[in-house]
């Protein structure tokens, strides 16, 4: 708004209209035909890497792998534990992968749009798979009544504290923990988006509209946008590895013998 | 302002609620991800790590076992090595006290050669003596008789008397030899 006050024409600041492009054909909008893209990318990948595998890996082989090891060693195997992580090594290789490509899209030329902000794919994921995966696990380890007991009465607690403490941790973990999973990375990809935006469409307005002493501070707006983006790919990498390593932190929990 | 972002918001979608079809879009987009992944990708992934554990063990197994044998072969040779040395130590003894042997030999036979050479040379020097005694004691008998002929001037007609005289000359010279 201070832009407006500051320019002789208006200023169309970038909002929510700027995440709800129109539809390119039929109902499908570009978030959509980013997501199946990224499942293309992710899937021709991963099964040309796999098609050659050998026991001296090539150059193409060692970054496949390399990718690959992070969610199967550094989120899988570390929150699930060396005995029980191998049956979830493809849900957890494919989340990261997903979540990334999803988030890096922002920074990608041309293509400029991180999916994850729209909310609807991040809260399909935690609220629809990884909440429900959290459930069937826990119940399949310690049975229905004790995976509840296991989640929602944490041992060594004086009687009386279970009466508060019981409310509280059945609002965080049935509750919040599914949204806020979801939340977190659609905020960061959100926000990030929307101050590109911001950044980018700010110093052209100054280049075009602004007084001829004030051109020149468009360059300073797009050099923040350069600065921007790096921040905000460096965001990306790490909002896929949060959300991949606090499912695996959940469903390792449902799967511990004991806190 | 505040109202016209409101209206512009309200004709819009408003981003903090989701949209159906996109949570459909997702659920089946990232269904196929993992389905893939699982059927495709991860079990060639963890077939080849396998292998690579695997063979990295094997390698590891062979390398002991090459070391192994290497130490074995090592300590046979040593063993071999020490019987031989003994072996050769017992043929120098062997040799030596063959030698000792053939030299005590040698030393005897060459003694007794001796021996017997002095043996001889002091029979024949006997026998020398012998008839060079007898030979003189012929010659003494018939000096003195002729000596004693001419001598005394009368020739003893008496054989035995003679021979008396003789014998108690020859007594004499022999028990003046014996003294000698």
């Amino acid at each position: 708004m201070d832009a407006q006050v500051l320019a002789q024409e208006d200023f169309v600041p970038p909002g929510v209209a700027d995440f709800f492009l129109p539809p390119i054909f039929g109902g499908v909008d570009k978030a959509m035909v980013l997501l199946v893209l990224s499942v293309l990318i992710i899937s021709v990948f991963f099964v040309v890497a796999a098609r050659r595998m050998q026991v001296v890996p090539s150059r193409f082989q060692f970054i496949a792998e390399s990718i690959y090891n992070f969610p199967r060693n550094n989120i899988a195997r570390e929150q699930l534990g060396s005995e029980h992580f191998r049956p979830f090594i493809p849900f957890f290789v494919a989340l990261f992968t997903f979540i990334l490509v999803n988030n890096l899209y922002g920074i990608i030329p041309f293509i400029q749009f991180p999916t994850m902000s729209h909310i609807a794919f991040p809260l399909a994921i935690s609220v629809l798979i990884v909440y429900p995966m959290w459930n069937i696990v826990g119940i399949r380890k310690h049975g229905f009544v004790g995976h509840f007991k296991h989640q929602l009465m944490p041992p060594g607690a004086p009687t009386l504290v279970y009466f508060l403490l019981v409310p509280i941790e059945l609002f965080i973990k049935f509750f919040m923990n599914p949204l806020t999973l979801a939340i977190r990375v659609f905020a960061a990809m959100f926000a990030g988006h929307l101050l590109l935006l911001v950044f980018t469409l700010g110093g052209e307005y100054l280049l075009l509209e602004a007084a001829p002493a004030l051109k020149p501070v468009s360059l300073m707006s797009w050099a923040a946008v350069i600065a921007l983006t790096f921040l905000e790919a460096l965001i990306q990498v790490i909002q896929a590895y949060i959300f991949a390593l606090l499912a695996a932190s959940y469903v390792g929990q449902a799967l511990a013998e004991e806190h | 302002m505040t109202t016209a972002i409101l209206l512009a918001a309200a004709e819009e979608h408003n981003p903090v609620f989701p949209k159906p079809a996109e949570i459909v879009l997702g659920l089946i987009a990232f269904g196929i991800l993992v389905f893939v992944l699982w059927k495709f990708a991860v079990p060639k992934f963890e077939e080849a790590y396998a292998k690579r554990t695997e063979e990295i063990e094997g390698g590891i197994r062979k390398a002991e076992q090459a070391q192994a044998e290497a130490e074995r072969a090592r300590q046979q040779y040593t063993a071999q090595l020490a019987e031989a040395h003994s072996e050769a130590a017992k043929i120098r003894d062997d040799a030596r006290l063959e030698a000792e042997r053939i030299r005590e030999e040698a030393r005897a036979e060459a003694q007794a050669e001796a021996e017997r050479i002095v043996a001889a040379g002091k029979a024949q020097l006997e026998a020398q003596r012998q008839q060079v005694i007898a030979e003189l004691r012929a010659e003494y008998g018939r000096n003195a008789v002729e000596l004693a002929s001419r001598i005394v001037g009368e020739a003893l007609e008496d054989e035995t008397r003679r021979r008396r005289t003789v014998e108690r000359f020859l007594a004499e010279l022999d028990a003046q030899g014996a003294r000698n």
